[in-house]
This record gives structure tokens, sequence and C-alpha cells, in this order.
């Protein structure tokens, strides 16, 4: 049986994950807090299993219902996760805004797709669970997103091989 | 069946698990001889395996934070066995060394309102000496700050401003309370001497109630009822400035 003590080791985690979802520290938080008492007032259902998955299965749940509705950034990535990078240096920052300004161009399940395999490196089979959808559809998500992702970032492709949205 | 949810290829799927590594060893050795051939699925894997990189290097840094205190409250006061007695019996103690036994059989409003300025003033003492992490969100966030507050509170709150009185916002925090959330909001003047607002949620049954103050230790404490919310002014300063401060705020919320 986990504790709530194996929770409190999730959080990390959990923020990172809904950084890069929302684009905005303040909103990620949000998130988190709203994951962690939906968690907690559903702890009584909980089964011995990946806790993780479980913690983001519910964000999903919470991301879905709450906060897809809620109004698009104005200016994604202006926050303070530039700060906590001791290595942050300027060309970082702007790297990192790249990034998330690319992010937020995916659609929602895009971006779940391609955060819950590249960035918290669940397996295909625990992302469909996750999302409630099935393998197939996880799977080919996950190549539009990169794809797209690639499109929005140019990456080391040729122009001409770039591909055309 | 929406276009992007349309079957991979087989090159497609292995090309995604070759890059997320989940495939054995002859799997990898059929996929790397495609590469050589396939230039542009070189490319396609190699710029897939820099954007996850990208990813852990710019995200990561949050894995290795310290987690802000407000993420710890749910979790905190979650009921565990007992928990909910345990709670009930210190509410009482609060309320008898406060010398409220009358309001334990009056009505809840009136409990209530005994144990808000008692605490806000632990609140005050609690956070105002804190270097690091006085407030959850800064003053330089007080849109987001108000509105996450007001959200979590379920009651429209303000901050007050306080400058022409030589006190400035230093930011705000989400606080547990025995009858639900509470925002506190901390301010400081030239001197780092700190204020806080401890602000909420009112019982039925009291709609307004004039000034009170009490004295909990050096803590002095103006506190009053205002329709929805609850208010309670904490400060280590003499009495008459916390009231000048308390009527500046009571005139700024009701304009």
């Amino acid at each position: 049986m986990a504790s709530k003590q194996d929770i409190v080791a999730e959080i990390p985690r959990l923020r990172r994950y809904a950084r890069a979802l929302t684009g905005d520290l303040a909103r990620a938080d949000d998130l988190v807090q709203d994951t962690l008492e939906r968690a907690l007032s559903k702890w009584s259902l909980w089964r011995p299993g990946n806790l993780r998955a479980w913690l983001l299965t519910i964000m999903h749940n919470v991301f879905v219902n709450q906060w897809r509705a809620a109004a698009p950034l104005d200016f994604p990535g202006d926050d303070a996760l530039a700060e906590f990078a001791t290595r942050g240096d300027q060309e970082d920052t702007l790297a990192l805004r790249d990034l998330d300004r690319a992010l937020q161009r995916l659609s929602d399940e895009h971006r779940e797709v391609l955060l819950l395999v590249g960035l918290e490196s669940l397996s295909y089979d625990e992302v469909a669970k996750v999302l409630g959808v099935p393998i197939g559809t996880v799977m080919s998500r996950l190549f539009r997103a990169r794809e797209r992702l690639r499109a929005l970032l140019g990456g080391a492709t040729p122009s001409h091989l770039k591909v055309v949205k | 069946m929406k276009h992007e949810d349309n079957a991979l290829s087989n090159r497609e799927e292995a090309l995604l698990r070759y890059v997320d590594d989940r495939l054995d060893a002859d799997g990898r050795a059929t996929v790397e001889r495609w590469l050589r051939d396939n230039p542009d699925d070189l490319l396609r894997a190699h710029d897939w395996r820099t954007h996850t990189n990208a990813l852990h290097h710019h995200y990561g840094v949050l894995e290795r934070s310290e987690i802000p205190t407000r993420l710890l409250h749910p979790i905190n006061r979650a009921p565990r066995y007992g928990m909910r007695i345990a709670a009930g019996l210190a509410c009482v103690a609060i309320g008898a060394a406060a010398g409220f036994y009358a309001a334990r059989t009056s009505s809840e409003a009136a409990a209530q309102m005994a144990s808000l300025p008692r605490d806000a003033a632990v609140a005050h003492a609690i956070y105002v000496p804190e270097v690091r992490h006085p407030v959850e969100v800064g003053a330089d966030q007080e849109a987001h700050l108000v509105a996450w507050l007001s959200k979590r509170l379920g009651a429209k709150v303000n901050a007050p401003q306080l400058t022409p009185l030589g006190f400035n916002l230093v930011g705000g925090r989400l606080l547990p309370s025995e009858t639900g959330p509470v925002a506190q909001f901390m301010y400081q003047d030239g001197h780092g001497q700190r204020l806080t607002l401890y602000v909420r949620t009112n019982a039925d049954g009291v709609s307004e109630t004039s000034f009170r103050f009490v004295q909990e230790g050096k803590v002095g404490v103006f506190y009053w009822l205002d329709d929805k919310l609850g208010y309670a002014l904490s400060g280590e300063v003499d009495r008459n400035t916390l009231l000048e401060v308390a009527r500046q705020v009571y005139q700024q919320l009701n304009p």
C-alpha cells in the first residue's frame, strides 16, 4: 500500500509534466494542486499498482474537464522556470521559449502523448491507459505530434524536406 | 475516424519504437539497416531524439526544484484514522484556551468568529519570520495571486493597496483551516516590519461586525466580518498604527 509520502515523492515529476503541458509554472502548479486534491478525495479507491500512472490519469481528467476550456496564454513560457535553471543563460532561456511556443501550438491530444512518452517515459500501453484510448491511437498521435514539432522547430531537417502543413 | 488516428505503417511504428528504445536487438538492427539507405528517416529519427532530449533539458529542472508549500497542503490536511476526531478536539481546545465556551454552545458562526483572530495570529507568527519563502505567489504576479485565491476561496478577494501607509504587498499564500481554505496577504514596510491580512469565508448567520481587537502574545489582531468573508489584520505594531491600516483595508474593500 502506497502512503501519502509516496504521493509527495511524485510531485516534482507531476510539476514537470504539468509545466510542459500548460506552458506556465503558475498554471502548472494550479493543475498539480487540483490533481492532488482529486487524488486524495479518491484515495480510498486506489489499488496497489502504478501510482505515477494513476496520478497522471487523474491529471489528464482534470486537464480535459477543467483546463482545456481555459483561454490560451498570451505569452506562454514567460515565467520563472528559467530562474530555476542555474545553468540558465540567455540562449537557454530563448530555446525554452521556442520549445514552449511550439508545444502550445500542438493540439492538446498531441501534446499529451508527446510529453507522456518523451518526457515521462511511459510505455505506449501505459499512455493508452492514462488517456483512455487504443494503443494504435497513441502511436499515430505520437507520430503526428513529433512531425508537427519538427515542422515548428526546424531541427536538422534541410528546408526542402520540411513537412509541409 | 479522425485523420490523425489513422493507423501507422509498420515502418512508421518501428521508427517510433526505435527512437523510444522499445525494440529488441533484432528490431534495432533491422531499423538501422533501413536508416542506412533512407536519409529522410535518418533525419527524422535524429530530430525526434533531439527534441526528446530538449524536453528533458528544459523541463527537468522542475524535478530537482523545491516543492511549493501550497502543493503539500492537500496532502497534509487529508484525513487519516482518527485525524478528524483529533482535529475536533484541537478545535475545542483552542476555543477553551481562548475562553470561548459560550461560542461553542451558542452558534457555529460565533465559534468561527472566535477562532478567526487566533488562527490569523498563528498564521502570522509562522510566516512572517520567513526570509526565503514568506509567500507562495509574489506581488509581481498580483493578478494571478488574486484570481487564484478567489478561485480557492470561492469568493472574490482583493489585495488592498497599502502603499500610502508605507506598506507594500509582498504577496500571498493559501492556508488550510477548520472552516476551509484561507488567503493570507503579506505586506512589508521600509524597515522590514510585516503585516498580514488573513481572509476566510464566513459562516452564515453573521453578516457584519464592527472591528474587534485582540492581543495574541506579541501579535495584535484587528478582525471583522463583512458579508461572505472574515478578515483579520495582524502585526507586531502599536494598536493605533494597526487600526489605521485596518480602516484603510476596510474602506478599500467597501468603496
